[in-house]
């Protein structure tokens, strides 16, 4: 009999309980600890961001599916690991503290034979003076977020359609953000909805990021064949905010945001500001700030996560410059090198460096997209240390099935406008997400597999994967039969 | 927006001007809504999304 707990319950610890569930006998226990209720399918937040969709919408309560399916939920954060136990039990152990109504503020440890640590991001608001929820711009990382940024938009739109206008600030919040796409997807988003309510004419559109070029989306970018070219993903990003009026300021660090005025530096060390009516920025993500400790108490935190935060996995930590970067530092098993039991899935695993090349301005301020690790790799991850662990349980004395963002795909369906007729999205297609250059040694990606396009095929897409992904995540029956 | 034009015009210039980008023409437009070609894309878009996921577990 054996026990596994899973910090998370986003898309990669999800799909890790579900899998394990599946494939582990009714003696073992799988216990999923997260702090929310709810699951939340992330990618269609963007849609609550601009008022098509409500929270309750693109969420769901955890409790009843893991009861229905055999799961143990502790509605908890973790706060330590003690991955050797103590010396008054040696058991190893993960210290969680209830978020649980009723229950709030009680701290338990919970014992562990495997732990997967996908606790995703911490939203980093702090890393900018003033930026998030609560300061002076808003965000749609969360239903919560994205239902307060619809609130303000709709309010926006009612004004202009008093005859005021505005500028709406899109991007991200800092110099060393991800989440690109996303931040693309609200821009264009939400000047499809300026048009559907008919005061386009009223609005200023920008996008503020800290891309090198756009489209960069923290993958320095795709190549794609197009009208008998390899065609940068810049090319395909400028053309669409080009045809929508959207102007953009790339290679930007924000760095204070106060009301109505966003102070942002740029790659040639130059300090900016613009004014807004509204701001939509992203922050940068760190790892959730779990502590771990050995069995006499000694803090051995450093030695298993970054300092970032983010958990230290079997990847090639190495410090080196970009042209030494290879395919083969990504990890595989994302399994911790010093502990055998610990894997970290998502979000939660530490990247060895960058997938764009980095920037820096002449006073020391990078300025470049982190690497990003959407829904599809996280969950592939999930489901992969998920086979691991089954393995080990049986028997096996290390990870039995990998898989490295550099030999794995990533589909992204980026929505460009909500309509079932006029709508549009851009679909990309990447092979593989981190560039080898080794393999593909012009652009580091197999191109015959590598593809972007615009058009409402896309829009369609996205809706089916809305309702697709969250029927999967219900744990419906067939949900395994849906791919990841 | 109560702003001065001066600034309005400092910070149009320090946007790239989307002069310079690549625009879709008027059929290229058509084609994004067009059903039947609409229809025969997301057929191709979800088959080669299909190929990927199959390549990416291949690898496992």
């Amino acid at each position: 009999m054996a026990r596994v707990v899973i910090l998370g319950a986003g898309i990669s610890g999800h799909t890790a309980a579900s899998f394990l569930r599946k494939w582990l006998g009714k003696n073992d226990d799988v216990v999923v600890v997260s702090p929310l209720p709810y699951y939340n399918w992330i990618p269609s937040n963007i849609w609550v961001g601009v008022g098509l969709l409500k929270s309750e919408q693109v969420v769901f309560p955890l409790a009843p599916v893991y009861r229905s399916h055999g799961i143990e939920f502790k509605q908890a954060r973790a706060l330590a690991l003690y991955p050797e136990g103590t010396d008054a039990d040696a058991s190893p152990a993960v210290e969680i503290e209830w978020t649980q109504e009723g229950k709030v503020g009680q701290r338990e440890r919970v014992a562990y034979d495997f732990l997967i640590n996908a606790t995703g991001p911490r939203l980093n608001f702090g890393a900018t003076e003033g930026l998030g929820p609560g300061k002076h711009s808003l965000s749609v990382c969360t239903p919560d977020h994205a239902q307060e940024t619809a609130r303000v938009f709709l309010e926006q739109i009612e004004r202009m359609k008093h005859g005021e206008r505005k500028r709406f600030v899109v991007g991200t919040g800092h110099g060393t953000c991800t989440c690109e796409g996303a931040a693309f997807e609200y821009a264009v988003n939400l000047e499809f909805e300026l048009r559907a309510h008919g005061v386009r004419d009223k609005a200023e559109v920008v996008y503020l990021s800290n891309e090198y070029e756009l489209g960069d989306f923290g993958m320095d970018g795709v190549r794609i064949k197009r009208s008998g070219y390899v065609t940068p993903s810049n090319i395909l990003t400028e053309s669409l905010f080009a045809e929508r009026g959207i102007d953009w300021i790339t290679r930007a660090h924000v760095k204070k945001v106060e009301d109505g005025r966003a102070y942002y530096e740029t790659l040639e060390a130059e300090d900016r500001e613009i004014s807004f009516d509204m701001a939509m920025l992203l922050p940068p993500f760190s790892g959730v700030g779990l502590k771990a400790f050995d069995r006499k108490g000694e803090d051995i935190t450093p030695r298993v996560f970054a300092p970032s935060g983010f958990m230290k996995v079997d990847a090639d930590y190495q410090q080196k410059p970009y042209e030494d970067w290879r395919a083969r530092d990504w990890p595989r098993y994302y399994q911790s090198p010093t502990l055998n039991n610990l894997f970290a899935a998502g979000i939660a695993f530490a990247p060895p460096h960058a997938v764009s090349r980095p920037h820096v301005n002449s006073r020391g301020t990078p300025i470049f997209a982190a690497p990003p690790r959407t829904g599809m790799p996280s969950a592939t991850i999930g489901k992969v240390v998920a086979r691991s662990i089954v393995d080990m349980i049986r028997g096996g004395d290390k990870p039995t099935h990998g898989a490295s963002m550099a030999e794995m795909g990533a589909a992204c369906v980026a929505s460009a406008g909500s309509n079932p007729f006029s709508g549009t999205a851009a679909s990309m297609i990447v092979f593989p997400i981190v560039p080898d250059f080794e393999k593909y040694p012009e652009y580091g990606r197999d191109l015959d597999y590598t593809m972007g396009e615009i058009g409402l095929a896309g829009h369609w897409i996205k809706i089916l994967l809305h309702h697709m992904f969250l029927y999967k995540a219900r744990l419906r029956p067939g949900w395994s039969l849906i791919p990841e | 927006m109560s702003e001065p034009v001066t600034e309005y015009a400092q910070q149009k210039a320090q946007m790239k001007p989307a002069f310079y980008a690549t625009k879709p023409t008027g059929i290229t437009l058509f084609m994004r809504t067009f059903l039947p070609w609409q229809i025969w894309r997301f057929v191709w878009i979800n088959f080669k999304m299909l190929v990927i996921i199959r390549k990416s577990h291949r690898s496992n």
